[in-house]
């Protein structure tokens, strides 16, 4: 055992971890939103309507999301290796991680935007519906900038569920500081890797909830 | 302009089944200020939404300018719907946006330009007085600005028809007034018509040409303000306009204080010019008999002044009698309590 070495790390390694991750949680983010959005305001929608196709249609929506969020994001990423072989033609490094990614954290920011469009006020739904305005035009002009802080806060929860779901994805060789800190610090006993590797990701992790929370608060007007 | 046939609302099914409209008719006439008072739970909310189909009545037809909007498609209704202007008891401003940008919603909505959304927003704005506003936020005005600028944006489309869902109760008394005179001025300015719905008989009586009284789902009593309000007949009615003057006990004292001789206690009437006359000491001069002044109201309905006065003839039964025939001959309205 000993004291802690720091002089052996390999900082040109733990750089290019660190641009991995970077790059990951920058597509797999992107990823999440475009998928994620559009499913949180369909599951919104269809989750009022009085259809009963609809309901039908909402409550097979609402299970298969359900599912996805219950699955381990563990087994998920292992499950997922085919998929993402077929549609990435790899299923390790960055690229390969990203659609085990999106899958498992675009169902949980569709219900976080469900939820954030669910507290926007009826009464101007109600009234943009009086002047006039479409279902398009609700969503787009009422819903989304009505719901902005609570989906800034959402896309802030998400992209924080990202950078540990990056970590694991170590475990499948994905790359990045968790493939690092898994590789030197689990595998190799190296446990200053993975303490500088951790600590980069608590780092990331308070600038991330820390800028989501300035947007927050700069969009916020009530 | 506005009719309503026979519009019924049941919301839930089967047991759970309550009916907020009964077999309703309404008929609004053009650049008229249409008040409807009633409790809650008596209908009225369920009414108003009805008439811009914010509510789908069960059964029955809403017909708006001489379009049924009831058997209109979704997207003939949304035409249709920017013709008809709505505010509301809480406003429902979009919080995200700017006084400005509120007002170029319905706007933005239709697809107007640039230059005529600003050209228009700024006449709005000058209109219910917020210019200095324009880049605040709702949260950062008060009740009655915040109702502006719903006044505001509903008028932005330039519609024939001004739905007010409790557009006052949210503000204090002198609030209040200003709002409804604002309507006033806009009515006239424009020859809007005005349909709002209440509790308070103040409003009605501040502003409305015509007033209905809804309870249980139904209309009990309509017509000319100063009709219904100086000769109520239901109920309801009366409980409104009794909340608005004052309480009977005292008044029932009053009256029942003298008993010698013969005296009656009479409701006096006037309306128009002649609430400013003489003519009450006038003829009882005449007749010769005595009178004592229980109670009395004097107030505007609308523009048109009218009083109330509850008086106690006293003298022989034939000068009295004579006083009352004289002044119902005067053209005032008499009415024998007791």
């Amino acid at each position: 055992m000993g004291g802690l070495d720091f002089s052996a790390i390999n900082w040109e390694e733990m750089l290019d971890a660190t641009v991995a991750t970077l790059k990951m949680l920058a597509f797999s983010g992107i990823f999440t939103i475009i998928l994620g959005l559009p499913l949180g305001i369909v599951l919104y929608l269809w989750g009022k309507s009085n259809n009963t196709i609809i309901r039908v249609v909402y409550s097979v929506l609402s299970f298969v999301v359900n599912i996805l969020r219950s699955v381990p994001f563990i087994i998920l990423m292992v499950a997922l290796i085919p998929f993402s072989k077929s549609i990435m033609g790899t299923s390790i490094g960055v690229l390969g991680t990203i659609p085990a990614l999106v899958i498992g954290a675009a169902p949980f920011f569709a219900r976080l935007v469900e939820t954030a469009l669910r507290e926007v006020d009826r009464g101007i739904i109600e009234a943009a519906q009086g002047m006039g305005a479409s279902t398009g035009q609700i969503v787009m002009r009422v819903l989304l900038p009505e719901a902005r802080p609570g989906l800034l806060a959402g896309v802030t929860i998400t992209i924080v569920t990202l950078v540990s779901y990056t970590a694991m994805s170590g475990m499948i060789g994905g790359g990045g500081l968790g493939d690092l800190a898994i590789r030197y610090g689990y595998y190799r006993y190296e446990k200053e890797v993975m303490i500088i590797s951790v600590a980069l990701m608590v780092i990331l992790v308070q600038l991330l909830q820390m800028a989501g929370d300035r947007l927050v608060r700069h969009f916020t007007r009530k | 302009m506005i009719e309503l046939k026979d519009l019924t609302k049941v919301y839930g099914k089967g047991s759970k089944a309550a009916t907020a409209l009964s077999g309703l008719s309404l008929s609004i006439k053009k650049g008229e200020i249409f008040g409807v008072i009633g409790h809650s739970g008596a209908g009225k909310s369920t009414l108003i939404r009805c008439i811009n189909l914010l509510e789908r009545p069960s059964e029955g037809e809403v017909w708006v300018d001489g379009v049924e909007l009831t058997a209109l498609s979704q997207g003939q209704l949304q035409e249709q719907r920017r013709k008809i202007g709505m505010i509301f008891q809480h406003f429902n401003l979009l919080s995200s946006a700017t006084v400005y940008d509120n007002i170029a919603f319905p706007l933005r909505l239709a697809g107007t330009s640039k230059t005529e959304i600003e050209r228009k927003v700024q006449d709005l704005l000058a209109l219910v007085g917020l210019e200095e506003h324009r880049n605040k936020y709702p949260a950062q005005l008060s009740g009655g600005q915040k109702q502006r600028v719903g006044i505001a944006r509903a008028l932005a489309s330039d519609p024939d028809v001004l739905l007010c869902d409790e557009a006052t109760s949210a503000l204090d008394p002198q609030t209040t007034d200003s709002i409804l005179r604002l309507l006033l001025d806009i009515n006239r300015k424009f020859h809007l018509t005005i349909v709002l719905i209440t509790h308070e008989m103040h409003v009605i009586q501040s502003i409305c040409d015509r007033v209905a009284v809804i309870h249980g789902g139904g209309i009990v009593e309509q017509g000319d303000v100063a009709q219904v309000f100086l000769k109520p007949r239901h109920e309801v009615t009366k409980e409104f306009i009794r909340s608005e003057t004052q309480a009977d006990g005292p008044l029932r004292q009053a009256i029942d204080a003298v008993h010698a001789g013969y005296t009656k206690a009479v409701k006096i009437t006037f309306l128009g010019q002649k609430t400013y006359e003489s003519t009450l000491s006038h003829v009882a001069q005449g007749t010769g008999v005595n009178f004592a002044i229980l109670q009395g109201t004097i107030s505007t309905i609308k523009d048109v002044p009218y009083g109330q006065l509850i008086v106690r003839f006293e003298g022989p039964s034939e000068a009295v009698e004579a006083t009352l025939s004289e002044l119902a001959a005067e053209g005032l309205d008499v009415e024998v309590i007791s």
